[in-house]
């Protein structure tokens, strides 16, 4: 029963995920586009909370959706603009048939490989809790990668304020 | 754990802060020279204390972060072409922002993602450390605010620079569920050729090749290049694609080694195709830094086909030709950027006259192009001859024949601009000044690269030590 009912949930939140995904590529509205990745953001989540990756899926939910998805729409409206039809149109600058084709390839490509590669399953225990493991490997194995990330965003935060003063006259 | 291992990049990002603090204590009208004299002091010093580091091979925590022969070579290049770079573009970089701290700062913290790639030795370090460079140079290219160039060459970096990313990202993830691991060591001993661990492999290729501009993921380049800020072109000329080779190398013969006989071929094409490509192109081209662009494109190439050797020579002439082409555009970089103080363009109809105007700039120019090209006695020909030797060793005869034509045919065009220089009349009487750095940069090109050319012994040495530490 259990069993049956995870298999459910996986398939509800993968479909969700890749129909958004879907969604969001085809819209030609780019608040609606917008919106469907938020949607997409959620599904992931879902997933992560089926891998029992609960803090992963808590911040998901909070940092895609909470500050990326929503400061995305509200850049999108409070650009000046009459109406929003058309604002994400891929027709003009590619056919969409090639775009189609090329995609719709590396699709089959993917799921090929997925069927035909023989894939290990990990033998790992459930972890119960989760966020003070993760602290304790990123403080400590992953330490590197973490100070290289705070470099990162300092000098992230450096470009932006520059770029957006623009110039002294 | 030892942090120790860490103190050259802990030292450039606080001199990087150091930096940021001293512009905002200046007076706002005072010049910013001094700041740029002070990263450079600073990056000498640690210059001289990774020395000290020679010999030691360890690691950070779990493998995460090794200091070998190899990251340390690759270290040392980096800085070296970031102080190189700082002092030919002085009176640029004061004519071009009001940010000079920033951009001083920006500089510094781009060079430490690239130190931090060279001692990658896991999936993700690698990512963040080509991130941590990547997304400073987004900024740095579009950091003219008032050329509407720059401002599209900046927007177009980031755009195709965050795909490859994300494809590259996606490449790591498929090697990460296949193997279960992303220590490049782990991977190594977990690998089979399976379908998913291939189509990994080929994402993560497409993706380091973006970066550093191999054929066909090339197109980024020319416009990027052109667009930039003439110090950032340099930087994205010899340090990014120095960076993408240093972590290329790692992950394909450390982790990849034994699905060589997938990877060869593809790399061989992708070599070729960078050869052609970027000499016939580049024949045509009328701006010198878009020419330097292609250029940089067919050099890409000939330092990835150092890789089908697949083996310490190989690699070693791999080194060895980064270094020397590091040293050639440091010299044909610093040149342009004299000529654009004066003119205010890159055209290469710019340098005209410049054999009369400035003679010793116009050596310098001519010496760096040929180098590139690869005429004894400059460094070039024994870069290519260490690299051609190397894999027609392992039967890529055909490789070594193909770069030897092109070679030839890149004469042509480099010829072309010395002409230019040489036998075309300036377009006016006005004094021609560049300033004392400069000259010394533009010096240190000169006897480099001649240098190198009459007497490779020590360069190969370090080369070869630094390979070697790879296995």
């Amino acid at each position: 029963m259990n069993e049956l009912i995870y298999t459910v949930a996986f398939y509800i939140f993968a479909a969700i995920t890749v129909a958004a995904a879907f969604g969001v590529v085809t819209k030609s509205n780019l608040v609606h586009s917008a919106l469907l990745l938020a949607l997409c953001f959620i599904g992931v989540s879902g997933l992560y909370v089926l891998l029992q990756a609960d803090f992963l899926a808590a911040v998901q939910i909070l940092i895609y959706n909470g500050a990326i998805a929503i400061v995305f729409v509200l850049g999108t409206m409070l650009t000046r603009r009459s109406s929003r039809h058309g604002t994400n149109d891929t027709e003009v600058n590619i056919p969409s048939r090639v775009v189609t084709l090329v995609s719709g390839l590396f699709v089959v490509v993917t799921l090929g490989v997925i069927a035909t590669t023989p894939w290990h399953y990990s033998s790992g225990v459930i972890v119960e809790d989760t966020p003070s493991l993760l602290a304790q490997l990123i403080l400590t194995d992953y330490m590197v990668v973490m100070e290289a990330a705070a470099v990162l965003l300092l000098a992230a935060m450096i470009g932006a304020i520059v770029l957006a003063k623009g110039v002294e006259e | 754990m030892n942090i120790a291992l860490l103190t050259s990049e802990i030292a450039v990002v606080i001199l990087a802060l150091l930096i940021i603090v001293f512009d905002l204590l200046m007076p706002r009208q005072e010049a910013r020279r001094s700041l740029g004299y002070f990263a450079v002091c600073g990056l000498l010093g640690i210059l001289v204390y990774t020395f000290n580091q020679h010999g030691a091979s360890a690691t950070v925590y779990h493998g995460f972060f090794v200091v070998d022969k190899f990251a340390l070579f690759f270290k040392q290049l980096f800085i070296v072409a970031t102080i190189l770079t700082l002092l030919f573009s002085f009176d640029y970089i004061e004519g071009l922002t009001h940010n000079t701290g920033e951009f001083y700062a920006l500089l510094l913290l781009s060079l430490v993602g690239m130190m931090v790639m060279a001692s990658a030795n896991d999936l993700l370090t690698v990512f963040v450390g080509l991130e941590l460079m990547t997304i400073i140079f987004y900024i740095l290219v579009g950091f003219d605010l008032r050329s509407s160039k720059s401002s599209e060459a900046g927007t177009k970096y980031l755009i195709l620079g965050s795909a490859a990313s994300a494809v590259l990202l996606y490449g790591m993830s498929w090697v990460y569920g296949f193997t279960g691991s992303i220590v490049l060591s782990e991977i190594a001993a977990h690998i089979t050729a399976s379908p998913a661990m291939l189509l990994g492999l080929g994402l993560m290729l497409a993706g380091f090749c973006f970066k550093m501009s191999i054929v066909p993921f090339h197109m980024w380049a020319p416009d990027v290049y052109e667009g930039a800020p003439i110090p950032v072109t340099a930087m994205l000329a010899m340090a990014s694609k120095a960076a993408g080779v240093a972590v290329l190398l790692r992950v394909f013969l450390v982790a990849f080694a034994d699905l060589q006989a997938y990877w060869l071929t593809i790399v061989s094409l992708l070599a070729g195709l960078s050869m052609i490509v970027g000499i016939i192109v580049a024949i045509w081209q009328t701006n010198t830094k878009r020419m330097l662009a292609y250029s940089s494109i067919a050099q890409a190439g000939y330092i990835l086909s150092g890789l089908l050797a697949a083996d310490a020579a190989g690699v070693k002439g791999m080194l060895f030709y980064a270094v020397l082409y590091m040293v050639a555009n440091v010299g044909a970089f610093a040149v342009t950027t004299a000529v654009n103080n004066q003119y205010g363009s890159d055209k290469i109809d710019d340098l005209s006259g410049l054999s009369q105007k400035s003679p010793f700039l116009a050596v310098v120019m001519t010496v760096s192009l040929l180098s590139m090209a690869g005429l004894p006695p400059m460094a070039g020909f024994v870069g290519k001859m260490y690299i051609f030797m190397a894999i027609t060793d392992k039967g890529y005869f055909w490789i070594a024949m193909l770069g030897l034509v092109m070679s030839m045919v890149s004469v042509y065009y480099y010829m072309l601009v010395v002409k230019v220089m040489y036998s075309k009349e300036a377009k006016n009487q006005q004094e021609f000044t560049a300033s004392v750095s400069l000259r010394i940069v533009a010096l240190i090109s000169l006897i480099a690269t001649l240098f190198i050319g009459i007497y490779p012994g020590p360069l190969a040495e370090l080369a070869n030590a630094a390979a070697r530490s790879l296995w």
